[in-house]
């Protein structure tokens, strides 16, 4: 009973409803709290007061007076560090499962004072102290900043970017001011490409298979490096030119095609399946072959380019997943 | 920890330290000095910091030569230099942010303890700027990528929106008057009048120039020559000092024939001793203090803090002018084989002078007939003291007359005693009160007279009448002994010391003396009815909260100013003049459709709305490249004129 009623009040005080667009933190969405050095430092104040009485030191209550109501103001500013900023989420880049996640998140600070040393942490990881783990953020008068928020991936498939606590401690560290934020942004996270694997050139779907991928030789251009390109084929020296990641492209000739069937994986465990056949998306794209995908729960023809790649590497992420990180 | 952080700390910490080291003992002055240096060359360098044994080791032995060397482990002195070393010690040790926030705090701690020992103005400018430094540091330490301007003007705006709420605590903070434990301890570094005289004790002290009393008159003060400040009474002389010697039974004071009364409020500054001063005869005093039975005001307890006191006084006065024969006694004794010559003196006046009144005017004469000197040099005095004055040296200070004179009646069968005080006093045009420094320290004599009681001679105003009527400076010259300020300075000089005076004086009774008497006296004088420390309390609360809300609504307000650039503001002061006019833009409504609305509402100002929106659009749908800043100012000014000149 105590539980819910507790429960049913951090649901009214603190909101976690989750949010689209742009979040502007009002006064009712910041929440300050002392921190331990606050606490401390009442406890050094006290003493101070006594010192005061005891030896009739005018100049010592003015003193202790003078810091008393600093650092009542620097609750003000630690509050106003948060106020009226605005925050909005962009999308976040699929990544392989172990890469960090980078939440695109943007902070516009519409004011004439500049913020300091936001800290941006995912709810629940710190409450008192910032962890070092915490994101600073720096966001200067009248501009919009760009922050990647990384969080670690564990699972494939969607990954939502969940509740993050914005802080700040900002000017004293005297008090702890925060908020929190709930976007509905959710990052894709493929398996993790398992390495060293053959592509199963032997099952092609017309049945002949079983040869060479001959154009491997015939270098024919390059294209832009998307994540999972094998790295032998980065094209090093257009990088060294700064010419950007760009990735050798080989002429296959047409027809050349691969299935990539999850029945015919010789894993035991559907995960390892995933996650070879991820490997065989990246390395069939990157031999420019067109391979086609079979999983339990429907097919994809062969083709070839990135759009097919990233359905194919999406279809697997999602294979099987409860409901809940299906979306 | 980064280097400009520790250099914050390590100048903080330099900053509460340093008027520390004239009291601190000199090892430890220099042990923390050589800590300082030692921790700012690691930072320098980059070495890394001594190992944790070491730094045990040092604590460990110089707390225990500082509890040697004390013998004590309470007090004040003690702890202070604790607090100093292991303020020290702590900075070697700096490896954290928590050892950077214990720092902090701790030199916080320290600043108080520097007002055990002074309180004045510059100290009070002295800790704005350590706290700025401290606060500086602490604002770097929160926040380590912010450069240092922008860093020393957080700290300067906490600082100073702190100070209106600090004020308000001051003034209605309900004071309780300490000590809560413990005695009250000697103020420090006071030097004054001694319950002893001896050759040479009077003329080093005049040497200061410290403030001993403050004291103002209601209506005019009285002459100088009038203001003798009655201190320590002297009976018992040994050939060489004046010392208060054994009380006897005396009659209780009786005062009569009083003339000439004195009211006024006298700020006497801490002696440590027990003894207040009133001008001569305090009659009525506003706190509890007993008058002597030779008429000395004393105090159960020591002067140890600046004391306020109304006192009233009768400049005229006959005093005890019955005096029981042991007390009489008591003011005849001299050692019988010292100074025969003056004691043959003072018989052979004795012979031949019938009354008392005759052997003193002859005592003073004698002073001005023999060519007596008054210096603030006088040569050395052998084992009769009194003899070589009288017939040898012939020159001396206040003590030498005073000494001499007392023991010239007592010889010649008049009873007499030394009186210790000060005698003077200068006006302060600027504050309308009265200073009186060590430097009018005095020794007089009293003699006891049939009839008319204890009556004041001062035989140095015999020989050097200045001295009394325009103090010490002016019968002293050109004499090099006394420090700068006590001879005659140039008057744009005395007059900014006496200006300054004034200031601390103002200083001491609001600020530095605002106990629980001073705030119900200035919280009645505000208007407050019925005070209580609930009510003090309450309208504490209630003030700062207040103020406290005024900044927050100041904050947010300047928060929600959004980046509006200078055509938009003008656009919508033209705006709100045509909202005046009864045209108010809806906020779907296009700049061009309003203006063809405006015109149609107010066809008589066609040709100014149209001007003006069509500026405006200019201005903001063709921004200004970057080599036309110029042309762009103008158009804006343009904007500006014709928003200014539209009237309806």
């Amino acid at each position: 009973m105590l539980t819910a009623l507790k429960q049913k009040f951090r649901t009214w005080l603190f909101r976690p409803k989750i949010e689209s667009g742009t979040v502007t933190l009002t006064q009712r969405r910041i929440f300050i709290l002392p921190t331990r050095q606050g606490l401390m430092l009442v406890c050094v104040l006290m003493l101070m007061m006594l010192g005061n009485i005891n030896y009739n030191l005018s100049l010592g209550y003015v003193l202790t007076f003078l810091l008393t109501m600093m650092a009542v103001i620097s609750m003000l500013h630690a509050f106003r560090n948060l106020a009226h900023l605005e925050i909005y989420a962009g999308h976040a880049h699929p990544v392989f499962r172990g890469e960090a996640a980078h939440f695109l998140l943007y902070f516009n600070n519409q004011s004439q004072s500049p913020r300091y040393q936001l800290g941006l942490v995912k709810t629940g990881e710190s409450f008192w102290s910032t962890a070092p783990a915490t994101l600073k953020i720096d966001v200067p008068a009248r501009q919009v900043i760009e922050v990647a928020f990384p969080l670690a991936t564990t699972q494939r498939g969607w990954l939502q970017a969940g509740r993050l606590t914005i802080s700040t401690e900002f000017p004293l560290g005297l008090f702890y001011a925060w908020s929190y934020l709930h976007f509905d942004t959710r990052c894709l996270v493929y398996p993790k490409p398992m390495s060293d694997v053959a592509l199963p050139l032997d099952n092609s779907p017309d049945g002949e298979g079983k040869r060479s991928v001959a154009g491997d030789d015939d270098f024919a251009g390059l294209r832009k490096y998307v994540a999972g390109d094998a790295l032998p084929r980065i094209a090093w020296k257009a990088y060294a030119r700064e010419q950007g990641l760009q990735v050798k492209q080989f002429s296959t000739p047409l027809g050349e095609e691969v299935w990539l069937d999850f029945f015919a994986v010789p894993d035991r465990n559907e995960e390892d399946k995933l996650a070879r056949m991820t490997r065989w998306v990246l390395d069939a794209e990157a031999q420019g072959l067109r391979y086609a995908l079979r999983l339990p729960d429907g097919e994809l023809p062969a083709a070839n380019g990135l759009a097919h790649r990233n359905e194919c590497l999406r279809r697997i992420a999602l294979f099987n997943l409860p409901q809940q990180r299906r979306t | 920890m980064n280097k400009p952080l520790t250099y914050g700390l390590l100048l903080s910490i330099l900053m509460v330290i340093a008027p520390h080291a004239d009291h601190l003992p000199l090892w430890v002055s220099s042990l923390c000095a050589g800590l300082l240096v030692w921790r700012a060359y690691l930072a320098y360098s980059g070495h890394p910091l001594p190992q944790r044994w070491l730094l045990l080791l040092l604590t460990l032995a110089s707390t225990s030569v500082l509890l040697i060397s004390f013998r004590t482990m309470y007090g004040r002195e003690v702890g202070v230099t604790l607090l100093m070393l292991l303020a020290a010690l702590k900075l070697m040790e700096l490896r954290s942010a928590r050892d950077a926030i214990a720092l902090i705090h701790l030199s916080c701690f320290i600043i108080i303890t520097n007002f055990l020992y002074s309180q004045s103005i510059p100290t009070a400018l002295y800790l704005l700027a350590t706290l700025l430094v401290i606060v500086t540091t602490w604002v770097h330490l929160q926040a380590p990528n912010i450069t240092f301007k922008p860093r020393f003007r957080i700290a300067a705006v906490l600082l100073l929106q702190a100070v209106p709420l600090m004020l308000i605590l001051f003034v209605l903070f309900p004071r309780i008057q300490g000590p809560l434990w413990g005695l009250p301890q000697n103020a420090y570094g006071t030097s004054g009048l001694d319950e002893k005289m001896s050759p040479g004790s009077m003329s080093g002290l005049v040497l200061s120039e410290a403030v001993v009393l403050r004291v103002s008159f209601t209506g005019s003060p009285p002459l100088r020559e009038q203001m003798y400040w009655r201190g320590p009474v002297l009976w018992d002389f040994d050939g060489r000092a004046w010392t208060k010697g054994q009380p006897v039974r005396s009659k209780a004071v009786q005062l009569d024939s009083l003339e000439r009364p004195l009211d006024y409020v006298v700020t006497l500054e801490p002696h440590n001793k027990t003894w207040l001063f009133a001008l001569e005869m305090p009659t009525q005093l506003s706190i509890p203090a007993g008058l002597t039975d030779d008429f000395q005001l004393q105090q159960k307890n020591s002067v140890t803090a600046r004391l306020r006191y109304n006192a009233h006084s009768q400049l005229g006065f006959r005093a005890n002018a019955e005096e029981t024969p042991q007390q009489l006694q008591r003011a005849l004794r001299i050692p019988a084989d010292l100074n025969p010559r003056s004691q043959q003196l003072a018989a052979e006046w004795r012979e031949r002078l019938v009354s008392d009144d005759a052997v003193i005017h002859e005592a003073l004469a004698n002073f001005t007939r023999e060519n007596f000197y008054y210096t603030l040099e006088p040569p050395l005095l052998g084992l009769h003291t009194v003899d070589d004055f009288m017939f040898r040296t012939r020159s001396g200070f206040c003590e030498h007359y005073a000494s001499s004179f007392v023991f010239l009646m007592r010889a010649a069968g008049i009873p007499a005693r030394v009186v210790l005080g000060y005698q003077g006093g200068e006006y302060n045009d600027y504050g309308n009160y009265t200073i009186v420094r060590q430097s009018d320290a005095h020794a007089w004599a009293e003699v006891w007279l049939h009839e008319r009681g204890w009556v004041r001679v001062d035989p140095t105003a015999a020989i050097s009448p200045t001295r009394v009527q325009s103090g010490l400076s002016a019968a002293l010259p050109d004499s090099l002994a006394l420090p700068f300020m006590a001879r005659n300075p140039p008057q744009w000089l005395r007059d900014l010391r006496l200006n300054w005076d004034a200031l601390a004086n103002q200083w001491n009774q609001w600020v530095l003396g605002y106990d629980a008497e001073r705030q119900f006296a200035f919280l009645t004088r505000l208007g407050m009815e019925s005070i209580s420390a609930m009510k003090m309390a309450l309208s504490m609360l209630g003030g700062t909260a207040l103020l406290i809300g005024l900044f927050m609504l100041y904050m947010l307000r300047r928060m929600a100013i959004r980046n509006t650039d200078v055509t938009q503001q003008l656009y919508l002061k033209f705006c709100r003049k045509l909202a005046r006019a009864g045209v108010t833009r809806a906020a779907h409504e296009g700049a061009q459709d309003f203006s063809q609305r405006a015109m149609r509402t107010l066809p008589r100002h066609t040709d100014s709305i149209r001007n003006i929106t069509a500026q405006y659009l200019a201005l903001r749908y063709s921004p200004a490249g970057d080599g036309q800043k110029v042309v762009h100012d103008s158009r804006i000014n343009a904007l500006r004129h014709a928003v200014s000149a539209f009237k309806i």
